[in-house]
């Protein structure tokens, strides 16, 4: 094979889809050389196929569709369980929250009062 | 929530993912009995075995279903899976790489439902089918990849970059040298094996 046809067959898998520009000078070549005429042949009938392949389909594994079914159950159960103890634990957090909060008011009410008492003349 | 869907007998799938988006989880489950067949396909092409096309599925769906409310309806839905399966396929394929090796005695037989009319050539096509999904499964997963996404399922180069977590123009030389080890497996073995 001449040169040129091997750096033109370098090209091929790349225009073979016409979706890149193809440079004048290799479709020239192309359409006066046999030997590229017929490797482009090739290119072609393997994209054909390829595209044939889609119309193939793999006979599922017995029970994919009722696991997969049983996995989105799982994981939104899963998710709704995880909503539930993410809404336990602010309320737990939010009651100790309030109970340290209240707890502190308190003890500056008692210590604003002893304070006060022990100002008041005897 | 409940599908009201099924009610009034087979919707159309655009109604489905519809009613999926809103969150009907029946709907969802009708689009999965619809279609993961055709996701199943996709996982074997990218994935060369059963075991893992099977974690690809259950998970490319979970995904999808965790999704659905971001699917815009402005791709088709096949289009939108087949993007999720292939980023799905790659994660595991991934994972699987490190792990072990491939058994590619576990990928089932194909079976043609949509093949060609007429005898002669529907044998023809068998043929080459047969001689393309062995191709295909001789490939690297890398350039397997671009191949089977490009060339049987017609995604365009930026979404399979996308998807992939490459440049457009790492996807386009993947492409090329899959092409070109494509040809080398289907042309080269046949013109070695009539020399013999």
């Amino acid at each position: 094979m001449p040169t040129q046809c091997d750096e033109i067959a370098v090209l091929l898998p790349q225009v073979v889809d016409s979706a890149e520009p193809v440079a004048l000078p290799v479709q020239r070549h192309v359409e006066s050389c046999l030997r590229c005429q017929a490797e482009l042949a090739r290119y072609r009938r393997m994209l054909r196929g390829l595209q044939l392949l889609r119309t193939q389909y793999f006979e599922p594994t017995p029970g994919l569709l009722a696991g997969t079914l049983a996995t989105i159950t799982a994981a939104g159960e899963r998710r709704a369980v995880t909503s539930v103890l993410t809404k336990k634990r602010l309320a737990y957090a939010g009651a100790v929250a309030g109970a340290v909060a209240a707890a502190g008011t308190t003890t500056v009410a008692l210590v604003v009062a002893r304070a006060k008492r022990r100002a008041l003349p005897v | 929530m409940a599908s009201d869907l099924g009610a009034t007998g087979p919707a159309d799938l655009a109604d489905l993912v519809a009613a999926a988006r809103e969150g009907d989880r029946g709907a969802f489950d009708e689009i999965v009995r619809r279609t993961y067949v055709d996701t199943y396909t996709l996982a074997v092409r990218l994935t060369a075995t059963e075991e893992d096309a099977r974690d690809v599925v259950q998970d490319a769906y979970l995904r999808a279903w965790k999704g659905i409310r971001r699917f815009r309806g402005d791709a088709q839905f096949s289009t939108w899976m087949y993007r999720i399966t292939a980023n799905t396929a790659a994660t595991v394929s991934g994972k699987r790489r490190r792990q072990r090796t491939v058994h590619l005695d576990d990928v089932a037989d194909p079976v043609e439902t949509e093949v060609a009319l007429h005898p002669e050539l529907a044998t023809e096509n068998s043929e080459l089918m047969v001689r393309l999904s062995a191709a295909l499964d001789e490939l690297p997963p890398r350039l397997r990849a671009l191949v089977v996404l490009k060339d049987v399922y017609g995604l365009s180069h930026e979404d399979i970059a996308e998807e992939l977590g490459i440049s457009v123009a790492a996807a386009k030389v993947r492409l090329h040298r899959g092409r070109k080890r494509m040809r080398d497996l289907l042309y080269e073995e046949a013109s070695h094996a009539d020399a013999v």
